[in-house]
Parts: structure tokens; sequence; C-alpha cells
């Protein structure tokens, strides 16, 4: 699940989105666009888009751009809105993207649609439900032949939370696996929505777009009416550092307008702005004179960084500040924590630079400095999950060019010591004296897993191998939905690696903190040649301890290249080791033959071996492969 | 460039000339075999029409004048005549290359002058003309004492054309080596042990035991690859190695080197100019020539063309056929020497090692290999692998080198 640079393709040059991609000079060019910000609340409508990854979402975010013309053919590209090569290579969507759509109705009238496309995956549950939060519906699309998977529960759920009215959308109903009947009996049966008058398109082939565009505008809402006209009240939905134009946010309008020189309040930081620029996003930045009530557009005012910017935050007009502010949202909490360390020292600097730009525009994760005995210095980082966790490596390991070694992905912890203080833990190597811990506590998931029900016992055999506990089993037709609590540090090991293969990658897996439990959990160490790893040691289960620390050692085993001595590799629990192998000493390594004209040859076979030791790191006399710390933590399936 | 302590001073008047400096040897590469061997992967080509020996023995001379002009006057210490299958080469052949040498260089009376022979029949019936020719050291390539190893591992000759020419060439020549492969497929301690008796028996003062390596590009690689070869693992390897350290020695052929064996002062006295990192002229298809100039600190390295008839062309164009040269810095030439020296059991010269490269060897890497047990100080001056180091050389090797 973890990946480092050397695995991957090598990276390109860190994209921008598309909002800068065009030259300023080119910007406000098209004579339509101070018209729309004068559109009617009636006229305006904001909408997401939410499903499973693969069922089409941002396939039918493009053709709705292409059938409304916001982009000229030419700039047109397949899922337009995912900028970054990590986005559009795996087909997701991790930045939600806002794209304003120009369309001409049925009823002969001109309305201004709102599309915010969100992440699909859980981890960025937070950029969904901010996203949504700024919309009245949302558009559920289910792959007709698919059916109802994991996440498109999750989400859909999140959007009913936030009242939203709901168009279903069955796509992929050209396919001949397509069984249109039976997933609308599914969505009704699974999610609870009529979907009888469910729109049924091929976003791939356009069919049926025509008809997405009119149902948007004849059942999703209109922007309600607000207190009044007055003042500026505006929801902050996101902001973004652009290297052109600094701080770029994202708002939707409830009350009054914003336009350039207003001078702004935001409610939450107290600071206050006089706005430079306001635009929408077509999804070009396209600057325009003024955004009114149930409009969503940006604005840019001279913020310095991202940070000072609160999403969910109430933006207001200095001078006449309204009176009830936004309920605003949770700021998101890293779940995930991990140490990513330079594979050259003399990198250190680099990833420093690197982590903090990243940091520029991705809020929800966090770092601090960590020392490791043996990996030297690097980071400790926090992630909203796994796969935010990959992608932020992925992207250090691509756009600035770093080779990385991530340690075992940890959960937080919570402890309570003997004298009653309650710390969190997010590196098993700081776990004070077991003798002042009174009790640990370890956060717990709900998840919900959806398979074809040929995989139904192997998983469920998984969830219980991991500490679940199943709270529902349900089935509709051939494939079974089930739910389970989840300690969220068995999920972090190896969980999602094992349901894609014991399922053949048919089961869908999604979940949501569920709060903190305690446990009897234990730190593990693993010790190479008598002495401790701290970047191997991690926080188990008592009951699981003595099998992951044998699969460990095992592992490391294959790992560590055979040296001139044996080395013991233990797994250990305070002084009691649980789990033995050992690396029995190199037998032979000699060049029977070396006279004259193998000097060179050998000489460069040498150096060859010198390079080779770089990528080693040295821990007392043993010299571990630095793959051995991503490769230890992978359980083949 | 002469800080060097004679190895042992008690031993016996050695018979080759070996005063413990590194000396100055001169290589002739002689680039043709009669087959090539499934396991070899040095630079030999068959060749089915006759070889013109003086088209290229005029090449030779030409090359030798190139690379004179490149070295300066030297004193040699050593000639050998290598291949490929110099035996191949008519004695006439040999006396001219020979002559040369003498020529160019200022060659003393009775330097160790070796060439290496097959123990076919057919080269066997020159002996006494190479013996004439100036050779004074015969190093026979017969691998193996028993007629199913020497086919498996492609030879021409079998068991008792190689005793037979063991006998002849021990009539002939002042000293005489001869070479074995062993942990072969399939080779047991037992029977390992008994050929070896048989060859220390047959041996006059030297022997060459190689073990069974299998290189790139050879067809024993394809073979291995495709799983039908299985050499001696590790353990086994291992084993073979230590008993035949244990039988030479006993014997009276102890190792000097970690494949090589002598009578005490009957070493090889041009393989120890590589040992001990001295200097020596290439001269012939792929040979390789290392020396410094004057007293500069530099070594140069010359590598030739590999290919016979192109070296040749080169030659016939260019006045020589160095296709490579490297210029090595200290540095350089201070792992070279360390990763040469230290195959030997007199060890390396710390003193010397630390001119060369001007500066001193990595202690903490030096004393955690003493710790080891895999080096050991022999008194203050030089430093050597242990038994238990040797076995391990590379590695060792790779541990102290900067």
């Amino acid at each position: 699940m973890i990946r480092t640079g050397g695995a991957l393709p090598l990276g390109m040059r860190p994209r921008r989105r598309p909002s800068i991609a065009i030259p300023l000079s080119r910007q406000g060019v098209r004579p339509y666009i101070s018209a729309m910000t004068k559109t009617p609340r009636s006229h305006i409508r904001n909408f997401s888009i939410v499903a499973h990854i693969d069922h089409g979402k941002s396939t039918l975010a493009d053709r709705l751009i292409q059938m409304t013309g916001s982009l000229e053919e030419r700039e047109m590209k397949d899922q337009v809105l995912d900028a970054m090569d990590i986005e559009r290579e795996r087909g997701i969507t991790i930045k939600a993207n806002t794209v304003r759509l120009e369309y001409d109705a049925a009823d002969g009238e001109h309305y201004v649609l709102n599309l915010i496309d969100t992440p699909g995956h859980v981890d960025f549950a937070y950029e969904v439900s901010r996203s949504l939060a700024a919309c009245e519906g949302s558009l559920l699309v289910v792959d007709a032949s698919q059916g109802v998977e994991a996440q498109t529960l999750a989400n859909v759920y999140q959007a009913i939370d936030n009242d939203h009215e709901i168009v279903t959308v069955l796509n992929k109903v050209d396919l001949p696996a397509a069984d249109i009947d039976r997933v609308k009996a599914q969505v009704e049966e699974v999610i609870g929505l009529d979907a009888s008058d469910a729109v049924e398109i091929s976003a791939k082939t356009g069919q049926g777009i025509d008809q997405v565009l009119e149902a948007i505008v004849t059942r999703l809402p209109a922007p309600p009416e607000g207190e009044g006209a007055e003042p500026l009240k505006a929801l902050l939905v996101d902001s973004w550092y652009d290297a052109y134009l600094g701080v770029v946010v994202l708002v939707r309008i409830i009350d009054g307008r914003m336009k350039r020189g207003q001078t702004i309040r935001m409610i939450g930081t107290d600071a206050r702005y006089q706005v430079d620029r306001v635009g929408v996003l077509t999804p070009k930045l396209v600057t325009v004179p003024e955004l009114g009530p149930g409009e969503i557009g940006v604005f840019t005012a001279s913020i310095k960084e991202v940070a000072d910017t609160r999403v969910g935050d109430t933006i207001t007009e200095d001078k006449r500040p309204t009176a009830v502010a936004l309920p605003g949202f949770k700021p998101a909490q890293p779940v995930v924590f991990c140490g990513l360390f330079p594979v050259d020292a003399a990198d250190f600097e680099d990833l420093r630079a690197a982590i903090g730009k990243l940091r520029l525009n991705d809020a929800s994760f966090s770092y601090e400095m960590e020392t490791s005995a043996a990996l030297g210095f690097g980071f400790r980082c926090g992630f909203l999950g796994l796969l935010h966790l990959e992608i932020i490596q992925e992207r250090l390991a691509r756009e600035f060019d770093l080779d990385l070694i991530a340690t075992a992905p940890s959960v937080v912890y919570r402890m309570t010591l003997t004298d009653g203080t309650v710390t969190e833990l997010h590196n098993p190597a700081d776990m004070p004296d077991v003798v002042k811990i009174a009790t640990i506590e370890e956060p717990w998931i709900k998840a919900t897993i959806m398979t074809p029900d040929d995989y139904l016992g192997a998983i469920l055999q998984l969830c219980q191998e991991r500490r679940g506990i199943q709270t529902d089993l349900a089935y509709v037709g051939s494939r079974a939905m089930v739910t389970y609590e989840l300690p969220l540090n068995e999920v972090v090991f190896d969980f999602y690696d094992r349901l894609k293969s014991i399922s053949k990658g048919y089961a869908s897996f999604d979940y949501q903190i569920d709060g903190y439990r305690e446990g009897d959990l234990v730190r593990m160490s693993i010790l190479v040649n008598e002495e401790p790893v701290d970047a191997l040691s991690m926080l188990v289960h008592r009951s699981a301890a003595e099998k992951r620390g044998r699969v460990m050692c095992e592992k490391l085993k294959d790992l560590i290249p055979r040296h001139m001595f044996k080395i013991p590799i233990q797994a250990a629990i305070g002084g009691k080791v649980i789990a033995r192998e050992t690396i029995s000493a190199m037998r032979k390594d000699v060049t029977a033959k070396c006279y004259g004209g193998d000097v060179t040859r050998k000489r460069k076979l040498l150096e060859k071996q010198k390079e080779g030791k770089k990528k080693m790191r040295q821990f007392g006399r043993v010299e571990i492969p630095q793959e051995a710390f991503i490769q230890v933590l992978k359980v083949d399936g | 460039m002469t800080v060097w302590a004679s190895p042992d001073q008690t031993a016996p008047a050695p018979l080759n000339g070996d005063d413990g400096s590194p000396g100055f040897g001169v290589y002739l590469h002689w680039p043709f075999c009669a087959a090539k061997c499934p396991y070899c992967d040095f630079n030999s080509h068959v060749r089915h029409a006759p070889v013109d020996q003086t088209a290229f023995a005029e090449a030779f001379l030409r090359e030798m004048a190139h690379v004179r002009d490149l070295t300066g006057p030297r004193e040699v210490t050593s000639i050998f005549i290598g291949g490929g299958t110099p035996s191949l080469m008519t004695p006439e052949t040999v006396g001219t290359l020979l002559n040369a040498v003498a020529a160019h260089w200022r060659v003393p009376a009775n330097i160790e002058v070796t060439m290496e022979a097959n123990p076919q029949s057919a080269d066997a019936n020159r002996f006494a003309g190479y013996r004439t020719a100036g050779v004074n050291r015969l190093s026979l390539g017969v691998q193996a004492l028993n007629d199913a190893d020497l086919t498996f591992l492609g030879r021409l000759h079998d068991a008792d054309e190689a005793r037979a020419a063991i006998e002849l060439a021990r009539r002939t020549f002042p000293r005489l080596s001869f070479d074995l492969i062993y942990a072969r497929p399939g080779q047991t301690l037992e029977n390992w042990a008994s050929e070896l008796r048989e060859a220390i028996s047959l041996a006059a003062d030297h022997l060459s035991l190689y073990q069974l390596t299998i290189e790139d590009g050879t067809p024993f690689k394809a073979l291995h690859a495709a799983g039908r070869i299985a050499i001696p693992d590790g353990e086994l390897a291992s084993n073979l190695y230590a008993m035949t350290q244990d039988i030479t020695s006993d014997h009276g052929l102890p190792a000097y080197e970690i494949s090589n064996h002598a009578v005490p002062g009957a070493q090889s006295r041009h393989n120890l100019t590589y040992w001990r990192y001295g200097d020596y002229a290439g001269i012939g298809p792929g040979a390789h020539g290392r020396f410094a100039v004057g007293e500069a600190v530099e070594k140069h390295v010359t590598i030739t063309e590999r290919h016979p008839e192109t070296w040749l062309e080169r030659v016939r164009r260019h006045g020589h056929g160095i296709a490579e040269t490297e210029t090595l810095d200290r540095m350089a030439q201070a792992d070279e020497m360390l990763m040469m020296g230290l195959r030997l059991t007199e060890g390396v010269d710390l003193a010397r090692h630390e001119a060369l490269g001007g500066r001193t060897i990595d202690g903490q890497a030096l004393q955690a290999m003493i710790d080891l047990g895999m080096v050991e100080r022999v008194g203050n001056a030089r430093i050597r692998a242990t038994a238990r180091g040797r076995i391990v050389l590379d590695s060792v090797i790779a541990e102290l080198a900067q």
C-alpha cells in the first residue's frame, strides 16, 4: 500500500490547477460573463456529484462541461477537472474542483449551474462535506452494471444529511452487462431513494446528458432565500495557493454581494482583507465584477497563506458584519501517522521544503520534525487516511523528485497515564514506560464492505482475524453488504490489500471513524542483531502480537542480505522475545581468479557495491536495505 | 614508490628471483584457442582457418615498441605469455616475441618467463622448442584428472594425456605449474580430496586451484540459469575450499594467494606483481597494462582491442591496438592495491598502501574486520585476510575500500 519514489514512473513537474493555466491577459474576454453575475437565485443550481470510484463521475463532469460549451473543444481533455497527474493516472479525484456551467434550458430560460466535483474516497470525506455544504442538490451516479458500492453509500448519506435533493443517474447503460432494473431496485432497497425517475445515461457516448441537465434545472432546488440582500455573508468552501495569484478562496455567497475593493472580514480568524479580484471558474478563472446571492465563485485578497483561511469560516463585510455566523466545519483531524525520511540524509532540507510546499495547498496534512536512530532526520506526518498518505508520498516523490523511506503507518492512540494525564501517541517509538500507563485507547472505525457473495466467507474471516465486530449483514440480490466495527490499527497494516486480493478486486470498502475504545495494546519492538530498530516498532493488540511478530521476522530474514556474521532477528514485547529468526552468515564470497586484466572490472564492481551500500541503513553492524522498511509491511495475499 | 617490506626474510632463496618488490612484468596475450571451453570468459577466439602467426607477431612487435615509449625504460622482473592458448604458437613465434621484449626493456638473465599451454600431445611436442626459445616456466591447463569431468569442462585432452604432458613438462622446464578447476557439479569432499592428492603427487612446485565460477556470457551461464547445472552451494563450496587449504599445506604447497599454491620460493613472480599492485605492460588483443611513468603519482591503464583481427588492423593503422586508457588517481590505486593485496597470504604493506593512497586506511572499518576475525595484523607493518576472511574476501574488501 505504501510506495516510494523508486517504484513509480518518473515524476513530472508540479501542475497547477486549471484556473491559472491561462495568461491573465486573456481573462474576462467573454462578453456574457458580466451578465451572468446578475443571475437571479431562481436561475442558479448548485450541485455535487457523488459516486463510487470508476462509476463515471469525472466523465459525466467532462460531458456536462462539453455540452454547455464551457470549454472550447481544443481545451477539452479527459477528466478535465482532475488537474493533478496522480488524479488523472489513477482516475480518482483528490481535490474538490468547481466549474460554472451556462445552460439554456428547455423552458427557454438561461441558468447558471455550479458543479462541485468531489473526491469519492473516504480519506477526503472532509473535502466532500464542505463541498456538499455549498450545494443544494446532488447527482448520485451509479454504474448500471456494478450497482451500489460502499463508497456510494457513505457519500450519498452525507448528501442526505446536508438536506440535498438527489437525482439518481444510472451510468454505463449502454454496456451489455448493464442491469438497470436490478440496480434501480438496489438503490431503492439499500439507499432508500425513489429510483423510478432515475436518469439513464452513458457518459462515455453522451447518451442522456441532456436529460441530466434538464433534471438539474427541474428537480434540484434553487438556492434558498436568505435573511435578505444585505450585508454580505459567504461560506469559505476551499482555498488553495496559486503561484501567480497567491491564495485563491472559493466561496458560496449566502447573502449580499462580493465585489472588488470591498473590505471583508473573516469572522473565525477575525482577519480583514481587501478583495483584489472576484471571479468564477469555467473551469478557467474568469474575472467578474461581483458575485451575488446563491453564487459560487472565487476571490483573491492578498492573503499570504492557505493556513490563514479556515474552511467553513463565514466571510462578511468589515463595516456591516452579518449578525449570525455560519455553523462552520470541524477541522479535519489526521488519523494515520507515519515517518517520512529522505533516503539520502543530504536531502533533508529538500524534503522540508517539499513538505512545506504541499502543506500550502493541503491544510489537512500535518507534520513535525522527527529524529530516528535508524533513519536519521525526517518528519512525522499526519494524514486523513491511507490513500491520503500514499498520495502525499507519491507527490513528494514525483513532483519534488525525492526518494523517501516511510515507516509503518500508525494510528493515534490515546493514553491515560497512572498520574491521570491523558496524552496522544503519534509514534510508537515515543511510547512511555508501560508501568506509567494506566490504559491505552485506540480508534475504531465503522466499515461497510460490499461484495459478491462468493467472497463473503473469506471477508468475514479477515474481519474476524482483525478483531472485527459484525454489526450488520444484508443481501441485495447476489451482493452482500456487511458492516463491521474494526480497530483502525488493524486496517492500516494491510487490510485493504488483503481485501482486494481475497475478493479479486470485487469488494468495495468504506469506513468512518467511530470513536476510541480501550484495548489491550502492547508495543512490539523488532531487534536486529540485538539492537532495536525504532522505525519498525509498532503497537499491536496482545492477541495479534505473536503472529505479527513472526511474519515481520520472516520477512526481514528474506529482506536483509547475509552478512559476514549471523544475525538474529527478534520481535519482542518489553524484554520478552515472541518471535525469532536467524540470518546465517555468508558462506562464500570470493572471486576465484583475479589477475592483471581483472583489476578494472573488479574495481568497477567494487564501486557499484559502494553505491549499493548507500542504499542501506546501518544498524550497529548490520546494513538493512531501505526497501526492507517498505516491504516488511506488505503481507502476501 | 619503493616502500615495501620483504614478506618473509627467512624464506629459502627463491627460484623466482623475488626480492619482495612489486616489480615490472610484461604480459603478452595470444587470443586463439582450438575450442572455446564452456566455463571460460577470457578473451579467446576460435579460428577455422590457420592463423597468420607472422602477421600477428609483427603486430605484437609494433605495439610493444609503442608501449615501450609509454613506460619508458624499465627493468623487467617477469614475462608471461597467456591466452587463449599460447601453445598454439610455434616456438619460432614465441622466440620472436621474447627477443622483442629483451630489445625494448632491460631483461636480466634468468628472470621468470612463463607460458600457458594445453596438455594435448600436439602442443606437448613443441615443449622443447619453447624451452629453447627462452620459456623457463610452464603453466598447464589440466583442469581435471578424470575423463568424465574433462569432457564436461569441454577440454580436448583426456586424463592420461594430461599426466603425460605434466611428466614431459617437468623434464623440459625448470618450473611447472598446472591448473585444476574444482567445486564441479556433483563433486564431493571425498572425490576432490583424492583427485587433489593425485595432483600434488604429480606437481612440481606450483598449483593453481580454482573453484568453478559461472561467468556471464558463457555457455555454462545459460545452462545454470536453465537449471541444468548445479554447482556446490555456499556451504559445500566453503568446505571444499577449507579442505583444499589443509591438504595442500600438509603437502608442502601452502596457499600464497586465494587460489594459488607453491613450494615456498616458487610462487609465480609475474602474478605476484599483479597482487602486489606492481606495474605491468600488456601487449596483444585484450591485454591490460598498468604502470606509473617516472615519479608521477598517477597510474596509467591501457586496454587493447579484444577482437584479434580488429586489433591487428588497429596496430597496422596506428602502431598500437590500445582502445581504452584510464588514469588512476591515488584513491583508486589504494583501493586496487587492497583489492589485489588482500588475496595474498603475505597481505598488504600498510606503509606502501598509505604512500600510494595519500591517506591511511579506514581505521574503524579495519578494526571492525579485525574484531570479526576477518583480517589480522602481521606485526605493525602489514595486514592480511585470515582463513575465515579469505573465503568471503570480496565482502571484506568492500568494507575496507574507501
